[in-house]
């Protein structure tokens, strides 16, 4: 599994690239991997209110459902709505499936996410392996 | 981790499961894998090729002696007066309420001999339940035999050529839910079943449970359904596969608080055949007019998918029952469920509403099954 060292990352496994006041999101590679065939993907609309720690959507696998968690404050500027028809895509590829683009309100919270390798190791520790 | 926990229960291909990479998880105490490549390919393998599972952890109780029909007959709501030497039946276990100890299939061994396979994790209950029901009947012994086999089930419409390869008995000669006896990768007296849970046909083989002949069968089964594209299948490709057939789950369709009418499984339940555990209770369930909920299948109409333990709404938004399994079917690529609502919402294409974490989301009653192999 592999997690790109320029993206930060959330306990709840998403991901997050900044670039300057704008950030896409995306889930990880290990979340992709544990919840299996993706078959439903469930995202708030452009101008939706995102609060960072908070539920803004859910993805579904054929066994599960997992809430996703917003790595920042900001308001959705972009959706990937070739997920809605196309799912899977974040199995084969988790680390280019972006799920949103946003404006982020408040950059020093990007600071708090973890790094790549923080991240890496948190996957370890949680699945003792 | 500050609870004790009970060690998981392994089959003997645990090891051969984990070397394998396959997800494991922990199914009625048994750490049991549940997807070993990709739910929908497991899925869609069986539907049109060949996959194998180990269902090793269910259970097994032999009842023996020239007592033992009557006590199958007590204990069981199916007529196993009626079977035959190879032949099976499906069956259940009630409390005197009408309601479910288990589901199970009886193996008619021969005249005086039975086998019952049983879920993995009613396996303690219902072999305390065997032992009372029948305690102070004649000549009747019981067995727990749930440790000596190893189960694998060889299913999908290539499972009999598959299987086969493995074998000089002639599969062909052995009907639906009938049984024999032979040779399997070498071993000898090996039972072939042909039954499944997947709502394919397939055979289910019984072989001794020690770690090194499970894992050599695997390997060859494995080997066997190569140019089939055989693929080993896990706990979830099972699940949706069951459902798909609307076949029913121990715990999610029929449980203690669940009886035989609302399941819709009366035609297995022979109250001619004479007394049995919980047939009092059906008696009165069908004086009093029937049961006053069903099981139905739902589709979903809207985007969403309903899952189980999801409350279920009539179209003016009462809360009128729940879903007992939900999933995205693989194989029929529509969203479906199993839900108990009472009967005046069981009609076909009854419109209700599933609550989908907050939502309101469209479904409708439809047949069921929901999937149905062609007949051959």
């Amino acid at each position: 599994m592999s997690y790109p060292a320029d993206y930060k990352y959330t306990k709840e496994h998403e991901w997050i690239s900044v670039d300057g006041a704008k950030g896409t999101v995306g889930i990880t590679d290990y979340a992709q991997n544990s919840l299996g065939d993706i078959v439903f993907v469930d995202l708030p609309k452009v101008g939706a209110e995102l609060k960072a720690g908070e539920i803004f959507g859910s993805v579904e696998s054929v066994k599960a459902v997992s809430d996703l968690y917003s790595p920042v404050t900001g308001t959705v500027a972009e959706v990937n709505e070739a997920l809605k028809d196309a799912p899977e895509k974040i199995n084969a590829d988790a680390n280019s499936t972006w799920m949103l683009k946003v404006d982020i309100s408040d950059a020093s919270e990007v600071d708090g996410l973890l790094s790549a390798a923080d991240y890496e190791k948190f996957v370890s520790e949680e699945t003792g392996h | 981790m500050s609870e004790t926990a009970t060690p998981l229960r392994k089959t003997a291909l645990n090891a051969v499961h984990r070397a394998a990479k396959a997800k494991m998880v922990d199914f009625g105490g048994w750490d049991m894998p549940v997807d070993c490549c990709g739910l929908t390919a497991e899925h869609m393998a069986v539907r049109t090729g060949v996959g194998v599972f180990d269902v090793s952890h269910m259970g097994d109780i032999q009842l023996r002696g020239p007592g033992s029909l009557a006590a199958i007959q007590k204990l069981c709501m199916n007529d196993a007066s009626k079977l035959q030497v190879g032949q099976a039946q499906y069956s259940a276990m009630l409390y005197p309420n009408g309601t479910f100890v288990d589901d199970v299939v009886v193996h008619k061994l021969s005249d005086n001999d039975y086998l019952i396979v049983i879920n993995a994790g009613t396996r303690e209950k219902d072999v305390q339940w065997v032992r009372q029901v029948i305690g102070g009947m004649p000549s009747v012994h019981m067995n727990d035999f749930s440790d000596y086999y190893t189960q694998l089930a060889i299913q999908g419409p290539r499972a009999q050529e598959t299987l086969q390869k493995l074998t000089p008995v002639d599969l062909s000669q052995i009907k639906n839910y009938w049984f024999t006896w032979g040779q399997v990768c070498g071993l000898h007296n090996v039972m072939i079943a042909r039954t499944g849970y997947t709502g394919e046909d397939g055979f289910e083989i019984y072989i001794p449970s020690d770690e090194p002949t499970s894992a050599r069968v695997w390997g060859e089964v494995l080997e066997a359904g190569k140019e089939f594209g055989i693929l080993p299948c896990g706990l979830g490709a099972r699940n949706t596969l069951r459902l798909e057939a609307a076949m029913a789950l121990y715990g999610h369709e029929i449980s203690d608080t669940i009886n035989v009418f609302e399941a819709g499984l009366g035609r297995y339940a022979k109250l001619e055949k004479g007394d049995f555990v919980g047939r009092d209770a059906l008696v009165k369930v069908q004086e009093e007019g029937g049961p006053k909920r069903k099981l139905v299948g739902l589709e979903m109409v809207e985007r969403g998918i309903g899952r189980d333990g999801y409350p279920v709404f009539s179209p003016n938004g009462t809360r009128i029952g729940e879903i007992t399994s939900g999933s995205p079917a693989p194989f029929l690529k529509k969203n479906i469920a199993l839900a108990y609502v009472p009967v005046e919402f069981t009609a076909l294409d009854t419109e209700v509403a599933v609550e989908i974490r907050g939502q309101m989301v469209k479904a409708k009653v439809v047949p069921t099954p929901f999937y149905k192999r062609a007949k051959k």
